[in-house]
């Protein structure tokens, strides 16, 4: 039902966004590995300090089918619905589109009236979308100014390429494979963009062949995982250039542009590189049109006894830091890093993206460290920082610590006992975990968040 | 035929409502006004929002000008009863349409020079039926100034109506749309700022779309 003032949740610019008030509730992806049914569900965790269940899963809804591995999902619309050219402001923030990067399956599930108890609307079957798309495993959603984007991972056949497809904001069909001219790029995993630029960014990770058993050993070390990113004329739809990292950087992941619609760089993370096991932060930029890429921050691997290593690192004798997730403020001033190898979390100031200086981290969990929680601080934690979400005011930092079941299995042998925290940031910079707020999700494991009314990494902006 | 207080066949009633036609849809955020502050932000450029105002306002009164001048010529050869039926028809459908689906315009951008912007203005105005809201007032002025050389048969043809009617149609009702466009723009841009939006944007398409059923009756009723 169109509404008759702009939704409240939509801001024309990322600045005012930032005076949003503070999220009640969290959605939380949350996965089912262990037990019979296999249903991943959908949490929702309270938020609000001033609340008696604080810090706890407050509802769920179950998927209707097993199997789906849930893992990134977005809503139906956002302000990029404000945007001058396809102007939609009256549309509501309420659907959250949740696909199965295993099932290939596409879940709306509608936060209304009570954020609480979330119903599922509509299921887009797999047959359907991979008829629609020609693709495969739904990965990350993002709300454009004319409809729903989604990246997808791969082909029907479980190959390349994979790409980005289209939804009906409205109706949720799926419109279709998004790409006109798609050049030399095969493999996908993220995606975002500049709207003041009408640019598309995306990046690399495998296709559902090769990520689904987990890391395979002989294709990273041939360096056959992705290590580029892609920009994209966002209005004719084509591949414009390609952007190598070398082929030593393996898994190219989130992407992060800057909010800001008159900048033209972003941030994206590298989950290790094959010469010494470090993890990288890069910035691409434009200038007169031509993009580039460039290496802003490194983190070594650290030294370890291979007896406390899983047997896929103890060769190596060190735990990487795998950065598997960042995020950036609204304001464009902190970087937010996971390292989900070492259990470290890291915040930069990148007011100047080339000049990043570390003004923040947080030890919890780790292959090695098992930093454990304020809250109970005996108790050793293992997984590691992973999907991080940052409030729209800047002031408070979630993250869960589970990543792909695969991976889980095989960095966390032991089985990934899931948590999510979170940290306050002090405006000039600075980290603290908050020891009230430590989430525990039983037999299920936690995985992206997304914030009530929108979050730092769910809306775009076409004015500054 | 008496042409006294017309211009070039039509009533100055007539071209004041068609002048307040363009105000109303000037008021319309998706119909210009704000497309031209969000490039002078994204430039920081004053200059900018003045600049895009020009293609802006063409490529709507070439929306307007060619339902205009289609119907006018239309009118040569068919009874005006006919085009008022067809006209009240399609304003009808028009309007039900935006009642019930809220289109979203795909392939548009930020990146657009003067081509882009005209060809946006004009795909604006017409998805939106900005055109046939202006026929009616138009063909009902035609009745009034016929009237003294034909029967008020309905079966008349406008074979006295030069095309200079309908480019002064279109005119008045671009500078009406230009002027009130154009001044939200630079209020917006220069004072008020977009906070505003978050508030004051009300559901025009709702209103938009009464308009046009209104638009569809009048047509009949005169």
């Amino acid at each position: 039902m169109p509404l008759w003032t702009p939704d409240p949740t939509f801001y024309p610019s990322p600045k005012m966004a930032m005076e949003a008030p503070p999220e009640k509730v969290a959605f939380v992806a949350m996965l089912n590995v262990g037990n019979g049914s296999r249903k991943d569900a959908l949490g929702v965790v309270d938020t609000d300090p001033g609340s008696v269940s604080y810090g706890q899963v407050v509802g769920k809804v179950d998927m209707p089918q097993g199997d789906n591995e849930l893992h990134h999902f977005g809503w139906n619309a956002c302000s990029s619905c404000l945007c001058p050219y396809a102007p939609h402001p009256h549309m509501e923030r309420r659907y959250l589109i949740v696909p199965g990067i295993s099932s290939s399956r596409i879940h709306i599930i509608d936060t209304k009236p009570d954020a609480k108890r979330p119903k599922i609307v509509r299921v887009i079957e797999p047959g359907e979308f991979t008829r629609r798309t020609g693709y495969t495993a739904p990965h990350t959603i993002h709300c454009g100014p004319d409809g729903i984007y989604g990246s997808a991972l791969g082909s029907a056949d479980g190959g390349g390429p994979g790409g980005v497809f289209v939804m009906d904001p409205e109706s949720f069909d799926i419109l279709g494979k998004w790409e006109v001219y798609r050049g030399p790029q095969n493999l996908a995993y993220d995606f975002w963009w500049h709207l003041g630029y009408d640019t598309m960014v995306t990046s690399e990770w495998g296709t559902p062949n090769m990520v689904k058993d987990g890391v395979n050993p002989e294709i990273l070390l041939k360096g056959g995982y992705g290590h580029a990113l892609h920009v994209w004329d966002l209005r004719r739809r084509r591949h414009l250039q390609a952007l190598d990292l070398g082929s030593e950087q393996q898994m190219v992941l989130e992407l992060r542009p800057v909010h800001d619609p008159r900048q033209s760089y972003g941030f994206v993370g590298v989950v290790v590189s094959l010469k010494d096991l470090s993890a990288s932060i890069w910035v691409w930029s434009q200038e007169n049109g031509a993009w580039s890429v460039k290496k802003i921050i490194e983190i070594p691997a650290e030294p370890a006894d291979p007896d406390t290593l899983p047997p896929l690192l103890q060769g190596f004798k060190a735990v990487p830091p795998l950065i598997t997730d960042i995020n950036l403020s609204l304001d464009d001033r902190f970087l937010y890093v996971s390292c989900w190898g070492t259990g470290e979390f890291r915040q930069y100031d990148v007011s100047d993206p080339f000049n990043s200086k570390l003004t923040g981290s947080v030890h919890l969990g780790g292959i090695v460290r098992k930093a454990a929680h304020p809250k109970q601080p005996k108790v050793p934690l293992n997984g590691g920082p992973q999907m991080v979400e940052v409030s729209r005011d800047g002031r408070r930092v979630y993250f869960t610590n589970s990543l792909y079941s695969p991976w889980d299995k095989q960095f966390y042998p032991e089985g990934v006992r899931s948590w999510m925290v979170k940290l306050n940031a002090a405006p000039q910079g600075g980290l603290e975990v908050d020891p009230d707020f430590f989430v525990e999700f039983g037999d299920m494991r936690g995985h992206q968040v997304r914030l009530e009314g929108g979050d730092a990494s769910s809306d775009s902006y076409c004015y500054s | 035929m008496n042409l006294t207080g017309t211009f070039a066949g039509l009533g100055t009633t007539a071209m004041l409502v068609v002048l307040l036609l363009g105000a109303f849809h000037g008021i319309n955020p998706g119909m210009g006004w704000l497309f031209a502050v969000a490039l002078g932000m994204q430039e920081r450029s004053g200059a900018a929002v003045g600049r895009s105002l020009v293609p802006i306002a063409l490529g709507h009164a070439m929306a307007i000008g060619a339902v205009v001048l289609l119907a006018l010529l239309l009118g040569t050869v068919i009874p005006l009863t006919y085009i008022k039926i067809a006209v009240a028809l399609i304003l009808l459908g028009f309007g039900v349409y935006c009642l019930f689906r809220q289109r979203h315009p795909r392939g548009g951008g930020m990146r657009v020079g003067f081509g882009d912007l005209t060809a946006w203005s004009f795909f604006m105005a017409s998805a939106h039926g900005a055109g046939f809201m202006v026929l009616p007032v138009l063909l009902g002025s035609f009745v009034k100034t016929t009237h003294s050389a034909h029967a008020a048969s309905g079966m008349e043809i406008l074979s006295l109506v030069s095309p200079m009617a309908a480019i002064m149609a279109t005119v008045v009702h671009t500078m009406g749309y230009l002027a009130v466009t154009g001044l939200i723009a630079w209020v917006v841009y220069r004072k008020l700022g977009l906070a505003l939006l978050r508030k004051a944007w009300i559901n025009l398409h709702l209103v938009w779309a009464v308009a046009l059923v209104l638009s569809a009756a009048f047509t009949l009723l005169t």
